[in-house]
């Protein structure tokens, strides 16, 4: 005791930094942050001179130039009068809508899947393991690329629906069309519309507007009724069938709104040289949403079973022995639990989801990565500018998704008191 | 504590190692190659042939310039660019010369920082459409759905002229020209659009060629050149002067069968000045006196380089038209070797 005591109380001396177990591990980290910092200093020094050596500055004022190209489709007004930021952020939410489509359609897919997976069955479990391994086992790029590939080569083409003997005709009733550069849709339309108004950077519809405003009524008043059901229940240990009622709070304003605002469909037809009207889904979107989702799927789908897979057998056996059927095991046994094990590992497939949309480069996607990213860039000679930004917003991107699901993660997480 | 001084070594090493390197000219010589940045495949501009042989009119500039300052038409690196690609290529200087098919615009020649080397290819941006589209014109391509190569002039074009005239057409980017027509023969789009050389030359890789038309518009100005980087001035002479010197051995009558033997000397001082027998024209380059020379030899003149490629006896057939040199009605104007 009294030679360490000692010990500490030696001077100090320049090689005890290294030396001494006590600064060594210190030193060891302010010289590693030094050398970081000296890197850091070096790329920036070094592209600073490079693009003084091309005679090009660094600013961001291109974005506020006239982009001069079309993009389609656009959530937002555009035209190629308007400036690359709003290029830029048509872009981004054309990446934020294929993002969160594909978010739920892997989802539903991959939770199938990974059930099924999982299935007495052995037709259903083999099938499962068929879809998981090949399409985990191809890169996601194929997989879109296959989708459209499918979509331009087999499909029609506008022209087969012409004329007094067309080839090929549209299906449920002459509503939907299905050729090679997109699947048109019916789109409901009001004929005695609300009307937009315009908040800043794109317009409100008003329509829209009341039809969550009812929704979001109905959806309280269910929520009452089945709270007032739980505590009949409880005081009186029968519960009170809610279904009709539910289904009649849910629909019958809504069907009441419809009938007010003159609900009708634009159906899509044939006009000069292609269909209009109603609502187009393209090719380079379809191949993007369902490339993405089955491979996504694929990876969700072996989460899901690990999850379930991490829940004791007991627990099964548990609550079969109280005599719930297997499909209420899983539901209100099993999946509940498993979640804690899934959500983490969700995360970064939807976040992987998110960064993969930028592949839709192949299919002509006008996505952020092609619209900022791609023509953008190349119209200005921007490179470095418009990749800092592109990166600046997925990284934004990115954590706002993972910030949102850790929130959700919190809550399914098993609480312990 | 050794492990420290190799890491602070190996630092120090790199801070030393962002040295500006001398001229792209010193830098080739140096290499022995030509790095030519070229379009990933555009029959008779720039395409590998059935053994792997890159051809084409912006192949045999780029030969030509290899031939001049490397003394073999065969010492260039081909590097395929797409239409996106092409100016990070030539600023980051993975490539030496920018030779596909590019239009020199203001912005690309001051804001984007480059040097073009002279015009090579007079053309104009025009439609090409099925026959069985019915189009005759243009105007009648209201609502069209049409297949664009990203990242070019065309995309400009395109929006601008369906703006001025009212009309709507729905685009669809494409990255490269394989998959444009793949995707324009799928009839994944009603029109291709593009450079009229590009329409021609995408238009006789297909198999029906005579089943689409190229409608006779012509909405823009399309004046293709190569192009080096700008702030590198004895380069760029290099590029201007050998693309001079090709349209200028067609006026002359230089072709790659007499340079040879029009090098020993003739009568005609302008040749004599051209191939290095009189004056020091490759000195003031930097280059010996028998440059050009070479650079004809390696392809042929501007006439020949055009008559072999897209010339009207090629599957692409297109007529010399504004391309003919100036004394026979046409753009081509070399300027002076004195």
């Amino acid at each position: 005791m009294a030679m360490k005591s000692d010990a500490s109380r030696e001077p100090f001396h320049l090689s005890m930094l290294f030396n001494d177990t006590r600064y060594r591990a210190r030193t060891i980290q302010v010289l590693a942050f030094i050398m970081l910092v000296l890197a850091a200093a070096w790329l920036v020094d070094n592209t600073v001179r490079n693009l003084a050596a091309l005679g090009k500055d660094f600013s961001f004022g291109f974005l506020w130039a006239t982009a001069g190209y079309d993009i389609s489709p656009h959530a937002i007004d555009y035209s190629s009068t308007s400036t690359h930021a709003r290029a830029a952020l048509v872009g981004l939410l054309n990446t934020v809508i294929v993002a969160a489509l594909a978010c739920v359609t892997a989802t539903i897919l991959g939770v199938l899947a990974g059930v099924l997976r999982l299935s007495d069955n052995w037709i259903v479990a083999r099938l499962m393991t068929a879809y998981v391994e090949s399409f985990r086992n191809v890169p996601a790029l194929l997989w879109i690329i296959v989708a459209a590939a499918v979509m331009s080569e087999a499909m029609p083409a506008p022209n087969a629906f012409r004329g007094e003997n067309p080839t090929t005709s549209m299906i449920l009733w002459d509503s939907i069309a299905i050729t090679n550069r997109g699947i048109y849709l019916p789109v409901p339309e009001f004929s005695l519309s609300l009307g937009q108004i315009n908040i800043g950077l794109s317009v409100l519809d008003l329509n829209s507007v009341a039809i969550f405003g009812v929704l979001a009524f109905s959806l309280l008043v269910r929520r009452g009724l089945v709270k007032h059901a739980q505590r009949l229940q409880s005081a009186t240990g029968r519960r009170p069938a809610t279904w009709w009622k539910s289904l009649l709070v849910c629909t019958v304003p809504m069907i009441a709104l419809f009938y007010t605002l003159g609900f009708h469909f634009d159906y899509p037809a044939l006009k000069g040289l292609n269909f209009s009207g109603g609502l187009q889904l393209r090719n380079s979107f379809i191949a993007l949403w369902i490339g993405l989702s089955v491979y996504t799927g694929a990876f969700i789908a072996e989460i899901v079973r690990s999850g379930i897979l991490a829940i004791s057998r007991g627990q099964t056996e548990a609550a079969h022995a109280l005599g719930l059927s297997s499909g209420r095991t899983m539901r209100l046994v099993i999946l509940p639990q498993a979640l804690r094990v899934i959500v983490p590992p969700l995360i970064s497939q939807y976040l992987n989801i998110t960064k993969n949309t930028s592949l839709g480069l192949a299919v002509g996607y006008m996505d952020l990565r092609s619209t900022l990213g791609g023509i953008t860039i190349n119209q200005t000679g921007r490179e470095l500018e418009g990749m800092l930004l592109m990166m600046l917003i997925y990284v934004g991107i990115s954590l706002i998704i993972s910030g949102v699901m850790n929130i959700y993660n919190d809550r399914v997480r098993l609480k312990e008191r | 504590m050794k492990m420290m001084i190799a890491l602070a070594a190996i630092a120090a090493a790199t801070l030393t190692t962002g040295v500006a390197s001398a001229g792209t000219m010193a830098d080739v010589q140096a290499r022995g190659k030509l790095n030519c940045g070229v379009t990933g495949g555009q029959a008779g501009f720039s395409a590998p042939d059935a053994s792997g042989v890159w051809q084409g009119m912006d192949v045999a500039y780029c030969r030509a310039i290899a031939a001049a300052v490397l003394k073999d038409p065969k010492a260039v690196n081909f590097v395929p660019t797409t239409g996106q690609t092409r100016f990070t290529a030539l600023a980051s200087g993975e490539i030496d010369i920018l030779s596909r098919t590019t239009t020199w615009t203001f912005s690309r020649d001051v804001d984007l920082k480059f040097t073009f080397a002279g015009i090579n290819f007079y053309d104009g941006q025009g439609f090409m459409v099925p026959k069985t589209l019915g189009a005759k014109s243009a105007k009648d391509l209201n609502g069209a759905t049409i297949c664009i190569q990203t990242g070019t002039t065309t995309e400009l074009n395109l929006a601008e002229y369906f703006r001025k005239n009212g009309m709507t057409y729905e685009p669809v980017p494409v990255e490269n020209n394989a998959d444009i027509a793949q995707k324009y023969l799928a009839g994944a789009c009603d029109v291709y659009t593009s450079d009229g050389s590009d329409l021609a030359s995408t238009r006789s890789s297909f198999k029906n060629p005579q089943d689409h038309i190229i409608l006779p518009d012509v909405i823009s100005k399309e004046p293709l050149a190569p192009l080096v980087r700008q702030g590198d001035d004895q380069w760029a002479d290099v590029a201007r002067w050998t693309l001079n010197a090709l349209i200028e051995a067609e006026e002359l009558g230089v072709t790659a069968e007499n340079v040879e033997k029009l090098s020993t000397g003739t009568d005609n001082p302008e040749i004599n000045r051209l191939l290095g027998k009189e004056g020091d024209l490759g000195q003031q380059l930097g280059l010996d006196a028998a440059w050009a020379k070479r650079a004809i030899a390696a392809e042929g003149n501007y006439g020949e380089i055009f008559a072999k490629n897209i010339g009207e006896k090629t599957p692409i057939g297109l007529a010399r038209g504004q391309n003919a040199l100036w004394n026979q009605g046409g753009l081509m104007y070399p300027l002076p070797f004195r």
